[in-house]
């Protein structure tokens, strides 16, 4: 849990060339581009392979002109994607219909076809969320949402986490390392009772700290809102990004419904 | 107006019964460095919370020319400056900058003046370089910084500090003495590092169970041994009063 915890929050952040036209696009271009890119895809019906064969090329573009390359795409997708596939990759077993034989088994082609498009979809979700956080910092992705009038609370809630998630982090990492300390070591079930007694602890440390946090916050004036310094500004290139993605995926997308 | 601070027979008491505050008497002048000595439970935290209207006791408590209870919130909490002694609790937003901007902001600063104020109190605490990381980057000597320059930039006339050197190695605990000897505000310093407070404060008060049980030059405080004694303080072995810089300094003028 706990080494591995801080590891896959190091594989955050932002990656690739700081400076590319990607990166210097404004946060809010880049929600609803790649957001675009996933409606597009996630609304194709099955098989209709050009339209997600497009929304592929167009991350592949995107990350290039990032410079974010695949193996760091691959790190970070996977923590998601096999969790999403999982969910498919009975379908081409139980779907009737024509079946195939492929070595040990036989599989419906259209179950076949199923996973294939489902498992597609999940990829260009996934990789569309990855760029976007590769190529955007997560406190610009919340102001991004919080100009795009998202609800404030929401977007406070999102920040708080982000910002206290590495505290805890820590925290169960040094409990982890004080258990360890003390010769723990969980052989099976019934001696798993420590972990949930370091959960409860991790819970009420939090509760405490949120109403420090909140103090410190009224000491220095706090009166619900979270005014910002930076404005974000929608330049020229943010709008031919989004003309961009547009352009090459909607008339492609509404073909296909129409067909 | 000539007092910072003037309270007079402050008492508080926490919901559970227990006493924060016993009647307290405090009267702290204008540029004073004054350290508050105790040992934990004291009340010095309570004390803290209610010299910025977070808590709000009995008696009469006027901070910055400002009637506590009854004056203008908001000016308060611009006029007294808290820094908390867990950095973490202080430091919340995502990056150096909108954490130090928060303040200034709030207080209804325009983005550029902020903009200024933050270049400001980051460069007093010498922390310009880490303005855009996140404060989970950072080592608590950076975060304590960055934590009194969230309070600096909102230019209070007083400064109030709990523990700040609290889990501080030596070397982050010599450099935040020497930032904190140049601030030149009224400060407050609650603390159980004598020799910190020693260092740093001329004056000293002993707060003990909710009240003041002595108030002086910092130096005589800490050279009275029955005194610390009876209040659970202690100076660190082999540490001598009589050797401390500042009074080297104050002799050879």
């Amino acid at each position: 849990m706990s080494l591995g915890c801080a590891h896959s929050l190091n594989a955050t952040g932002v990656a690739g060339d700081p400076a590319s036209p990607v990166h210097r696009l404004d946060p809010r271009a880049k929600i609803v581009g790649l957001a675009g890119i996933t409606l597009v895809g996630v609304s194709t019906p099955p098989s209709h392979w050009p339209v997600l064969i497009a929304c592929a090329l167009a991350l592949s573009a995107v990350a290039v002109a990032a410079r974010v390359g695949p193996g760091v795409v691959w790190s970070r997708a996977r923590v998601v994607l096999p969790l999403v596939v999982f969910v498919a990759v009975f379908v081409p077993f139980v779907r009737g219909g024509e079946q195939i034989d492929l070595g040990p088994f036989t599989v419906s082609r259209e179950g076949l076809v199923t996973f294939a498009s489902v498992a597609s979809k999940a990829a260009i979700g996934t990789v569309s969320a990855v760029l976007l956080g590769a190529t955007t910092s997560f406190p610009d992705v919340l102001h991004g949402l919080e100009r795009m009038r998202a609800p404030r609370l929401l977007v406070l809630i999102a920040a708080f986490m982000y910002r206290y998630l590495f505290v805890i982090a820590d925290e169960a990492r040094r409990m982890r390392v004080a258990l360890s300390a003390r010769g723990y070591r969980p052989r099976h079930a019934l001696q798993a009772a420590a972990i949930g007694r370091v959960a409860i602890s991790l819970f009420l440390r939090t509760y405490d700290r949120a109403e420090r946090v909140y103090v410190a916050m009224l000491a220095r004036g706090y009166s619900g809102s979270t005014p910002r310094l930076n404005a974000l500004v929608f330049r020229r290139a943010d709008t031919l990004f989004l003309v961009g993605v547009a352009g090459a995926l909607v008339p492609l997308r509404v073909l296909v419904g129409a067909s | 107006m000539s007092c910072v601070i003037e309270a007079r027979g402050l008492q508080f008491r926490y919901p559970n019964g227990v006493a924060g505050l016993d009647g307290v008497d405090l009267s702290v002048g204008h540029g004073e460095h004054v350290a508050v000595l105790g040992p934990n439970g004291a009340g010095k935290t309570t004390l803290m919370l209610h010299l910025n209207g977070l808590l709000t006791g009995e008696g009469e408590l006027a901070v910055a020319g400002i009637d506590v209870g009854r004056g203008d919130v908001r000016e308060l909490r611009a006029r007294v400056g808290l820094v908390f002694q867990d950095p973490d609790d202080q430091l919340f937003m995502p990056t150096v900058r909108e954490d130090v901007a928060f303040g200034p902001l709030n207080l209804g600063a325009s983005a550029a003046e902020a903009s200024a104020r933050v270049t400001e109190a980051l460069a007093t605490v010498r922390m310009e370089h880490v303005a855009d990381r996140a404060p989970h980057q950072l080592s608590l000597g950076q975060r304590r910084r960055v934590a009194i320059a969230t309070v600096l930039a909102m230019d209070p006339r007083l400064l109030v500090l709990d523990e700040p050197s609290a889990s501080l190695d030596p070397r982050a605990r010599r450099e935040l003495l020497e930032m904190l000897s140049r601030i030149d505000r009224t400060m407050l310093v609650v603390t159980h590092d004598l020799p910190f407070a020693a260092e740093l404060c001329e004056r000293a008060v002993v707060l003990s169970a909710g009240r003041i049980v002595a108030d002086g030059r910092c130096t005589d405080i800490l050279r009275d041994e029955d005194l610390l004694a009876a209040h659970d303080l202690e100076l660190p072995a082999g540490f001598d009063p009589a050797l401390l810089r500042r009074q080297t300094v104050a002799a050879a003028a």
